[in-house]
């Protein structure tokens, strides 16, 4: 009859993408008539920030404003092949077959205002703003859409890249079972305190603190957004939701939120976290995937502190009160003791 | 035979005529007939608050409730709050990242203003219970929670 503290500790090295059949990501880049550009894909943006990060990573490359580029993912009658978004794999595959499409196209586009420059294309630069300029002398300077309307106007040249990134399939070494997913890797730890009722079985008062390593944050308020609510999606997975909550009979599956238990906004955890970035070698730009690193670890790291204030090792999940408590129970029994 | 019967409302502070089923619900009308997309069908069970709108200032469900018995009201969606300019908790909303997929967010922002309405000066606990027949299944509510704190804060020191 009383309440148990608990701390529980979980860390995790995160391969971003998969290794099934090899995994590649393509994108298309053009401009557009207006001095614009569009990018194409066939990857999803379900809310995680595909659109905005590929934009970035699209503008960056060309050298223009991130106003000046529009992403046009989620159709594969028009998009490129992508593997899709899932295993985290979205900003490092996709952001790495944009950077491609994106320096061909800026490479034509160059060109062309090297033509118009008189100068050679190695001796131009562009200013992020919708500039290209000569090195070393500002005042001679030729604006991108220009550049692109002459390289299509007076040179016949399409301003527009392809782009794939492809991390080749790793064949199972039959002795030794080792392959390597030639994939980067994501880290975090997490601490999870709470307190378990051992009367009731009930948890609460959790907190998580964690730090999360993400290569370099590319659109860092994006990152955090991720890592809040994803970890709160973990907590749910741990503590509440279940579709089958008398598996494996299906006659009690619920039908609506009514009967679909998730913790709502007076359910939350405290979150501390911190973000540590380290760029990746082979990440656009340094960045890595976060997708579902902030999610996974909240579970173990969830059973290890009721394990640690109840002395219960919950295998299952989620791990609702009356879990808990018949977990307890039955320890208490195995150790004669009825209370 | 389905029966139409005619229905009048005001909507944001325009009247509105439409022709609705027998039995048909609110956000039906307000999505099918009258063509306002903000109010969202989640689960249609009354269950996620994403139909979120008012009638005569008070959050009601449109799903769940009878078109009919909204002649002569007046009803509010989330495209009533922002004229020219986005209404305050529109910014604090994308200044906060407070939205992921946007699926809840017309009826969050619907609940919060219902809120400041009625009570200006919400402290945490309020504004948890406020949005508490609203799921959300991206942010885990932290940031809504602290975008409508913002507005609270804001309109506190003397905005608007």
């Amino acid at each position: 009859m009383a309440i148990y503290k608990g701390r529980g500790v979980c860390a995790m090295n995160y391969p971003i993408g998969m290794n099934l059949g090899g995994d590649p990501s393509q994108a298309l880049v053009h401009s557009n008539p207006d001095g614009k550009f569009t990018v194409t894909l066939s990857s999803i943006d379900l809310g995680q920030g595909m659109k905005s990060v590929s934009r970035q990573v699209a503008a960056e490359t060309l050298g223009v404003p991130v106003a000046d580029v529009y992403v046009d993912t989620a159709d594969s009658d028009t998009g490129p092949q992508c593997m899709g978004s899932f295993a985290s794999r979205g900003t490092h595959r996709v952001g790495n077959a944009v950077i491609a499409a994106a320096k061909e196209a800026r490479a034509v586009m160059l060109e062309a205002a090297a033509e118009e420059l008189e100068v050679n294309a190695v001796d131009l630069e562009t200013d992020g703003l919708g500039n290209i300029l000569v090195k070393g002398a500002p005042g001679r300077s030729i604006t991108t859409q220009e550049a692109c309307n002459v390289a299509q106007f007076k040179y016949g040249q399409s301003v527009s890249g392809r782009g794939i990134f492809l991390i080749p399939m790793s064949d199972v070494d039959p002795d030794t079972g080792e392959m390597t997913t030639v994939s980067c890797f994501a880290h975090m730890a997490m601490i999870v305190d709470l307190e378990v009722d051992d009367e009731t079985g009930e948890v609460f008062n959790v907190r998580m603190n964690s730090a999360y390593e993400v290569g370099r944050a590319l659109n860092p308020k994006l990152v955090e957004q991720q890592l809040v609510g994803g970890a709160w999606m973990g907590l749910s997975h741990a503590l509440y939701e279940t579709t089958e909550p008398c598996y494996p009979s299906r006659d009690h599956r619920p039908y609506s939120f009514s009967s679909y238990p998730m913790p709502g906004p007076g359910d939350l955890a405290s979150h501390g976290i911190s973000i540590l970035e380290r760029p990746a070698p082979d990440g656009p730009f340094g960045g890595k995937g976060v997708g579902e690193m902030c999610a996974n670890p909240v579970l173990p790291a969830v059973a290890n502190a009721i394990y640690d204030a109840v002395g219960v090792e919950m295998d299952e999940l989620p791990m609702t009160a009356e879990k808990i408590l018949r977990a307890i129970r039955a320890k208490a029994g195995r150790a004669g003791d009825n209370g | 035979m389905m029966v139409k019967k005619p229905l009048e409302f005001r909507l944001n502070g325009t009247e509105v005529a439409v022709f609705a089923d027998e039995a048909e619900n609110l956000l039906s009308v307000l999505r099918a007939k009258v063509g306002d997309l903000t109010p969202k069908y989640g689960c249609g069970q009354g269950g996620c608050g994403a139909c979120m709108v008012t009638i005569d200032g008070r959050t009601v469900l449109s799903c769940i409730t009878l078109a009919e018995t909204v002649a002569g009201a007046d009803v509010g969606t989330l495209a009533g709050l922002s004229g020219e300019r986005l209404d305050p908790l529109q910014e604090a909303f994308m200044d906060g990242f407070a939205a992921q997929c946007g699926y809840c967010t017309p009826g969050m922002i619907v609940a919060a203003r219902a809120l400041l309405q009625h009570n200006p000066t919400p402290d945490r606990d309020q504004i948890i219970e406020a949005i508490s027949d609203n799921i959300c299944r991206c942010t885990g509510y932290e940031p809504i929670i602290e975008a409508i704190q913002s507005v609270v804060a804001q309109e506190r020191a003397g905005g608007s």
